[in-house]
């Protein structure tokens, strides 16, 4: 057994694990004071300096409160439910390359949980799996408004999953490979998917606004038809996982549309950047960098979410069903034809 | 090497009683929601085994479409008809003495069928035989006809639904 390997290993996964954590709860700051902002107030300002403490506060909050369990209810099925939703949100963030490979002791070492060949079909099957979570806890709970809550969240996650996989497939198509890395690899020259394929991602960031239950797709938890949607019975923690895994989803989804649209730790003139500061390939300043640009790419997109959120009102339920069904997916079926003739036409007259 | 085989093989025994397991489970249990949460399972189980023999792909699409597509549809009906033990039919034991015998009749013929057949160890195989580019080579090349005839089939059968779906126009 090579030691070394399981712990670095061991560092990656706890390290992925902890960021996503801490964004997730910084997520719910910056969310407040986003909105405050908008809307021309102050927001959370009595914990620390900028209310930057509130988050922390929450929790303890959430931990404090009174747990209940409807007597009624499966008990086993209604503490499941949370767990899977954050089981699923944690797990979508082992595919994607986090930045460059960092080089030590003349051995380099990807900054990824694992390289799967298959990591984009990966990412949509546990996108496909965190249906359950809701459902299971929606139903659970014995309760008309959970359970219309959860159907309504799970047909919306699952009507907008197929404009999602068929967005991803046009790019699929475009780069030729399934693996998350390759596809940032093939961005390096500063060249970015949304710029050649820009109906492909502004369908799938429709698909990852709906696939988090964000507004204006929020309809799940909509507060005046049903109380709180599929979390209507929940209380202390177990809510707070509901939650946290909507802003663990967030941050996963902004990373993978920064990944595979937006070209990730790569950034334009990388390379003459890296070339004047006189850093080789491996060595821990490019990885820092690349992390670094990666980042920023990430909270830009957690921004325009919130950004979204606040601006747009939610979306009547029929609305939805007919911009996912009647527009997106059609749109994207002809995206996909437009991409292969697009790559045909490439590959056979200009190379 | 000896201990990685060792290994593999205990996920394999550990996946193969998880799978019986769940799928006996989904006949027991006597509440709807909870056969279909173990027929799930039994879904994972098989994927793990999926990819124990390399077929990474397969895997995924089997976890993809079975259970994160089709049994979402299941659990809908159920949670939406709000199935409970107490409004099912009790049968009577005519009728269950008839399950018996004509489970049984079918158990003797399937061992009397598998008890003769031989597995052949493949040796040939390419360790890479479910690896997404292979399969895409064999699907778009070797059989390419009936890949698409499908194709044409599952079409087919849309078109077949959404025209089953649609409420009739009033003359």
């Amino acid at each position: 057994m090579d030691w070394g390997f399981v712990i670095y290993k061991a560092i990656i996964c706890v390290g992925v694990f902890g960021i996503a954590l801490v964004v997730a709860m910084y997520s719910t700051w910056w969310e407040r004071k986003f909105a405050a902002y908008l809307q021309d107030r102050l927001g959370p300002n009595r914990a620390g300096p900028m209310g930057l403490l509130q988050p922390l506060a929450d929790g303890i909050k959430m931990f404090m409160k009174e747990e209940i369990i409807p007597n009624v209810s499966n008990k086993f099925l209604f503490i499941l439910g949370p767990c899977l939703c954050m089981l699923t949100a944690c797990m979508t963030g082992v595919v994607i390359p986090w930045a460059k490979d960092v080089m030590v002791d003349g051995k380099m070492y990807p900054i990824q949980i694992t390289d799967i060949n298959i990591g984009i079909l990966y990412l949509l099957g546990v996108v496909s799996i965190g249906v359950y979570g809701i459902m299971i806890g929606g139903w659970a709970s014995n309760n008309k408004y959970s359970l219309i809550g959860a159907i309504r969240a799970s047909s919306q996650m699952i009507s907008y999953e197929i404009a999602m996989g068929l967005s991803i497939i046009s790019l699929v198509i475009l780069t030729g490979t399934l693996s998350f890395r390759e596809i940032l690899e093939q961005q390096d020259a500063g060249l970015c998917y949304a710029a050649i394929n820009p109906l492909g991602f502004i369908i799938f960031f429709i698909c990852a606004l709906a696939e988090t239950n964000r507004a204006p797709f929020d309809l799940p938890e909509c507060e005046t038809e049903l109380v709180g949607g599929y979390h209507t019975e929940y209380s202390s923690m177990k809510l707070g996982f509901f939650l946290f895994a909507e802003y663990i989803n967030m941050f996963i989804s902004s990373a993978v549309m920064a990944g595979l649209f937006f070209g990730g730790y790569n950034f334009p003139w990388a390379k003459e950047l890296y070339e004047s500061m006189g850093l080789n390939e491996g060595d821990t300043w490019i990885t820092v960098i690349g992390f670094g640009v990666y980042f920023v790419k990430i909270l830009l997109f957690i921004s325009l979410f919130m950004w979204i959120r606040w601006t747009l009102p939610r979306f009547r339920y029929d609305q939805l069903m007919n911009l996912g069904w009647k527009k997106l997916i059609p749109l994207s079926i002809l995206n996909i034809v437009l991409v292969s003739v697009g790559r045909y036409v490439y590959t056979h007259y200009f190379q | 090497m000896l201990l990685q085989i060792q290994t593999t093989e205990y996920i394999f025994w550990f996946l193969s009683f998880f799978a019986v397991m769940c799928a006996c489970m989904v006949v027991f249990t006597n509440k709807p929601v909870h056969s279909v949460l173990y027929l799930v399972l039994t879904f994972f189980a098989i994927a793990g085994h999926y990819v124990l023999l390399n077929a990474q792909f397969l895997a995924v699409v089997h976890i993809v479409v079975y259970a994160g597509a089709i049994m979402v549809l299941f659990l809908f009906v159920i949670m939406m008809l709000n199935l409970n033990h107490d409004t099912e039919p009790v049968k009577n034991n005519l009728l269950r003495a008839m399950a018996v015998l004509a489970f049984g009749t079918l158990l003797v013929t399937l061992v009397g069928a598998l008890k003769g057949a031989s597995i052949p160890m493949r040796t040939d195989g390419h360790t890479e035989i479910g690896m997404i580019k292979r399969l895409g080579d064999t699907l778009f090349k070797d059989y390419l006809l009936p890949f698409e005839l499908s194709s044409v089939l599952l079409l087919a059968a849309m078109v077949g639904t959404v025209l089953l779906g649609k409420k009739e126009i009033k003359s």
